[in-house]
């Protein structure tokens, strides 16, 4: 076992695994996280926390991971290169496995002019996939990046992201190919709406047998109404939504575009279930969380494996 | 070379208002290509705030001068020119910022009787190529430690707006960067010329972490050649 993480247990067992996504309040408020936390318990494996997504400032992905594992529910805590140089985030990492964090992802970060501080300065000391070496190094090798010892035990089940829809298309499965080498466990993909392309992205995955190396969970997003889907696949990088499926869900008429959208994502899980080379999914519903048990009964995914 | 940008004309105004005698002092190299701090520019800058002060009858005298490299002392050495600088109240330089420093520490040390104000009129951008007619492209960082030869001479440390030494990151798309459509991927174009020199092979090994010792994280840097101090 890597981490011995619930999420790494079922993955090992064989399971179809299904995470989920919560994104820490713009302040202090843990009820607010405790709340979000109930409406996923049960529903999904294990939740990523976000670290200030978009980079808006809110809690702390470390801090709102401690709440939930407060709660029984285990966190994904996400980790961004934007914000930290490798001393903070080996200083991180110490302090999130002392809190009983056993799940990351490794992640560049969105640019921080996206943000409510575009005035500040980003560190970008290492790249998303340094971070997977470092943090393998620390699990397998118990040390840190300059070679001196850690004290104590450092666990860890190390997750990254991967885009097919970013370009250059060629490039990207290549881009995997290097996470894998640098020692991702599983793999969380940017939101499918596109599925033919993604469908060829997963065979290139296939034909180099880079599902066999790591576990990938195809991530997915409900669309609520063609307004979030027209804003999505205009500004938000890296995300193709194809015009039938905006039509579609135009054409269930106004007071029935979330209904339409949830049965588009079932459709989806299930298309992706079947996908040779997916271990599970990675349910990103955005502000959406009291709806996720909804969904899940809806895609036939309740009740939850356990170990 | 490096690029500059001339201030906004009434911060200029406002940082020389209390002065009567202002020498605005160019620099003709890099800013001079870049046309922001040449002869040209000198001559512009000093009309304008004649123009001003003389409009609010605030009675001033600009001065015009020019000098070859304003980081370099040699260019600076003319004893007139020096005695000119000394009856200055203050010296507007329109040169980078390395040239603002140096010639303010040079006025400084060769003219002891009397300190010398030098303040900047540009603010200095970047160390870039001329593109087109009138664009400038940041090209380097001064990293210290140049990657060009494994990244088909596409620096990923200056022209990423991460600086991924393993890109492109998931906000590529269609070649340009998440920041915003006016910029190109710097990965994106490192693949395309990879992949017509057939080299793409050269990137897929990861690429370990940067030392950043020799760039600006090591602290301001010196660059000592003992042959040429003989």
């Amino acid at each position: 076992m890597k981490s011995g993480s619930n999420l790494e247990k079922l993955l090992e067992k064989g399971e179809f695994v299904v995470t989920g996504e919560l994104g820490p309040p713009k302040g202090t408020d843990a009820e607010a996280v405790k709340k979000k936390a109930a409406m996923l318990k049960g529903n999904v494996d294990s939740v990523n926390i976000t670290d200030n997504q978009t980079a808006i400032v809110r809690m702390s992905s470390i801090a709102a991971s401690k709440i939930l594992i407060d709660e029984g529910v285990e966190p994904n805590m996400q980790m961004v290169a934007r914000d930290r140089n490798r001393i903070a985030m080996m200083s991180d990492l110490f302090g999130a496995t002392a809190l009983g964090i056993k799940n990351m992802l490794c992640l560049s970060g969105d640019h921080q002019s996206f943000g409510n501080h575009p005035e500040a300065k980003n560190v970008f000391d290492i790249d998303s996939i340094q971070m997977i070496y470092m943090v393998k190094t620390m699990r397998d090798e118990k040390k840190v990046i300059c070679g001196d010892e850690i004290e104590g035990d450092f666990q860890m089940f190390i997750g990254a992201a991967c885009n097919p829809f970013a370009d250059p298309f060629q490039y990207r499965v290549h881009r995997l190919a290097k996470k894998v080498e640098a020692g991702v466990d599983f793999i969380q993909t940017q939101c499918i709406y596109d599925m033919k392309r993604f469908k060829e992205f997963m065979k290139q995955v296939v034909d180099m047998g880079l599902h066999e190396k790591c576990k990938i969970l195809a991530g997915v997003t409900p669309l609520k109404s063609v307004g979030m889907a027209r804003y999505m696949a205009a500004n938000v990088s890296g995300i193709i939504i194809p015009e039938e499926m905006i039509e579609r869900i135009k054409g269930a008429g106004k007071g029935n575009a979330a209904t339409e959208g949830i049965k588009i994502l079932c459709e989806q899980m299930q298309e992706l279930k079947e996908m040779e080379g997916i271990a599970g999914i990675h349910l990103m519903a955005i502000e959406w969380e009291h709806r996720v048990g909804e969904i899940m009964e809806m895609a036939g995914m309740l009740p939850r494996p356990t170990v | 070379m490096i690029t500059a940008d001339r201030k906004p004309f009434e911060e200029i105004k406002e940082s020389v208002k209390n002065y009567k005698k202002i020498m605005v002092l160019g620099c003709e190299t890099c800013v001079a290509v870049c046309q922001a701090g040449g002869e040209k520019e000198v001559e512009i800058l000093a009309s304008e705030l004649r123009l001003a002060f003389g409009n609010e009858g605030n009675k001033v005298e600009v001065s015009e001068e020019l000098v070859v490299r304003q980081c370099d002392d040699e260019f600076m050495a003319d004893p007139a020119f020096l005695e000119r600088v000394k009856e200055a109240d203050i010296i507007l330089s329109i040169a980078c910022g390395v040239g603002v420093q140096h010639s303010c520490n040079y006025f400084n040390r060769v003219i002891t009787d009397k300190p010398i104000r030098v303040i900047p009129g540009l603010n200095t951008t970047f160390m870039g190529a001329n593109i087109d007619v009138g664009l400038w492209e940041e090209r380097c960082l001064g990293c210290g430690d140049c990657v060009l030869e494994k990244t088909g001479g596409i620096c990923p440390i200056t022209r990423c707006a991460k600086s991924l030494l393993n890109g492109p990151c998931g906000g590529s798309s269609d070649g340009k960067c998440e920041i915003n459509k006016d910029t190109d991927c710097a990965w994106h174009l490192i693949v395309e010329r990879l992949e017509a020199l057939g080299e793409l092979d050269r990137i897929k090994p990861v690429e370990l972490f940067k030392d950043w010792r020799p760039s600006h994280s090591g602290g301001p840097r010196k660059r000592l050649r003992e042959d040429l101090r003989i």
